[in-house]
């Protein structure tokens, strides 16, 4: 089956808990289709950053499968987790910057690790600061910094290596309205463009309503509902990787 | 911020990561080491007292030997008879049966006035007045292959055929002082060991606080798709750049030390402790203790970073 066609992630009844504690996340089955622009939803403690952590590989389900670019997670070796986590990029929550880097070096980390050439992660680097307006902080440490400047160095650095799926949690949670746009608008082009698959989680509602095509997931005290119908059917052909954009 | 600028060639063909990040690269991953902690002093200590007892051991080794090589292989045969001609044709036939015995290299027979010579000291005028009869001694030089085997043939060949006659091998006096020897070498090895578990459990605590600290850019390493070879590679980099100026400290500092009591000894100018010097392939063997040292912590650094990120998925 094709990657398309079967989804990059597809979870199965997949449940989670924190040690003894009770579920905090259950009977989750839903499939996440290449080039399409998720929102995922829901009030605070619904279980929205437990859920991006196990997409984004940092926590193991406590039960249930979960399928990712064709591997099951369950089954297949710690030793190949590496290289699935190549294949994402993660905004993550509180940024996750390593303060002694500065943002050039954190922005280039991704490109390091995958071993690409000196020369090609600075001309890659130049551009990418260039793209979110960060070229004359490049130098700068993240505490110098300011959120919005934090923020758009954590989206460069998660989509420097064209990562085949976009993880954002509320990746707008600490900058203005107009600033909060324009990384919006940033995920839709790369969704469009390089047809990564993109999910944002939010509590902003009015949000979801600037990406017309988005495909919405609500969390709710940790069961998935799904208001769109996107979770249960593939997505418009228009969506998919290499389609046209929608907005 | 509209148009995404093109990509590296690598990032975009998937070109699998190296095992380790190269040289800047990895060098940005984590924090610069600095000399200010207190792992490369406390390696330096523990390597400067390892070189210490490991030459102290090798010394005792070669002091032991040196005097093991020259009295193992020698007997001293006396002839205990009162009558001084009766003495004479013992001895003359105790020098014929030795002569004649395999793994006998030398006979001698001390000449009556060397001997009288000798013992002048401890008997004055007696020694040669006649009235304290002196045993004949002979002087017996043995194959070095010679055992304590040769040694109970040639006592039992005398005792048949010449009378009176006693045999004493000279190792025999020693062997206290080599048993002695062979104790404190034991020791040497023993704080050897000790010394060098002291270390391992430093760079360990060392490694596991390092990791404690940075833990949160291991994680971000981690979920960005560092391998775990390359977490631990960056790591390893970071604990031998404590580990390498801290084991060539000590090695200094040590190797000082045994200089300085070498000298200490050699102005003795004993005989005996002149044979505990250190030879070429000691030294080469003390120059490998840094080096022993800086791989140790290496591998208990590797170990613990492996055992460390086995919590993480």
């Amino acid at each position: 089956m094709s990657d398309t066609l079967a989804g990059h992630v597809k979870f199965d009844n997949v449940g989670l808990r924190y040690g003894t504690d009770p579920e905090v996340l259950s009977n989750l089955s839903f499939t996440l289709y290449p080039g399409s622009f998720y929102f995922l939803t829901g009030a605070s403690g619904a279980g929205k950053t437990s859920l991006l952590k196990m997409l984004y590989l940092a926590q193991a389900p406590s039960r249930g499968a979960i399928r990712m670019f064709g591997q099951d997670l369950v089954t297949m070796p710690r030793s190949r987790l590496p290289e699935l986590r190549r294949r994402l990029g993660v905004v993550f929550q509180n940024f996750r910057l390593v303060p002694y880097l500065t943002a050039f070096d954190n922005v280039a980390l991704p490109l390091r690790l995958a071993g690409t050439e000196e020369k090609k992660v600075q001309r890659a680097v130049g551009d990418m600061l260039e793209w979110v307006g960060l070229a004359h902080r490049a130098h700068a440490v993240p505490p110098s910094l300011s959120g919005g400047e934090q923020q758009r160095v954590a989206i460069a650095r998660a989509v420097i290596a064209r990562p085949k799926m976009l993880i954002a949690d509320e990746p707008t949670g600490n900058v203005d309205p107009d600033m909060a746009l324009k990384l919006l608008r940033l995920f839709e082009a790369l969704n469009n463009r390089v047809g990564t698959t993109v999910v944002v989680a939010t509590h902003d509602v009015h949000l979801l309503k600037k990406v017309p095509d988005s495909l919405i997931m609500r969390l709710h005290k940790g069961q998935l509902s799904d208001p769109t119908g996107a979770l249960r059917y593939p997505p418009q052909p228009s969506k998919a990787p290499g389609g046209s954009s929608a907005s | 911020m509209s148009t995404l600028p093109p990509l590296p060639a690598e990032a975009e063909a998937g070109e699998p990561a190296p095992e380790r990040p190269r040289g800047r690269a990895a060098a940005r991953l984590l924090p610069p080491a600095r000399l200010t902690g207190p792992i490369p002093w406390v390696i330096a200590i523990l390597i400067a007292l390892v070189v210490i007892a490991a030459a102290g051991g090798l010394a005792l080794r070669n002091l032991s030997s040196a005097a093991s090589a020259g009295l193992s292989s020698a007997l001293s045969v006396q002839v205990i008879e009162p009558n001084p001609d009766l003495r004479a044709t013992r001895s003359a036939a105790a020098v014929r049966v030795l002569t004649a015995l395999p793994k006998v290299t030398a006979v001698r027979a001390v000449p009556e006035a060397e001997l009288t010579a000798m013992l002048e000291p401890w008997l004055g005028e007696g020694a040669s007045s006649g009235d304290v009869p002196i045993p004949a001694l002979i002087d017996v030089e043995l194959a070095a292959s010679a055992g304590p085997a040769e040694v109970a043939r040639i006592a039992a060949a005398l005792k048949q055929q010449v009378p009176g006659a006693r045999v004493d091998a000279q190792g025999d006096f020693l062997r206290p002082v080599n048993d002695a020897l062979a104790a404190l070498q034991w020791l040497a090895l023993g704080l050897v060991a000790l010394v060098a578990l002291a270390t391992a459990a430093a760079v360990w605590l060392a490694a596991k606080n390092a990791f404690a600290g940075a833990r949160d850019t291991v994680e971000i390493m981690h979920l960005l798709g560092a391998s775990q070879r390359q977490i631990v590679a960056v790591f390893l980099r970071d604990v031998l750049r404590e580990a390498v100026p801290g084991a060539l400290l000590g090695a200094g500092l040590g190797v000082a030390a045994v200089w300085l009591l070498g000298q200490q000894f050699a102005a003795l100018g004993s005989g005996m402790v002149s044979g505990g010097g250190l030879m070429l392939a000691d030294w080469l063997v003390i120059g490998a203790v840094p080096l022993a040292g800086v791989l140790l912590a290496g591998l208990t650094a590797r170990i613990t970073i492996a055992l460390a990120l086995r919590d993480m998925l």
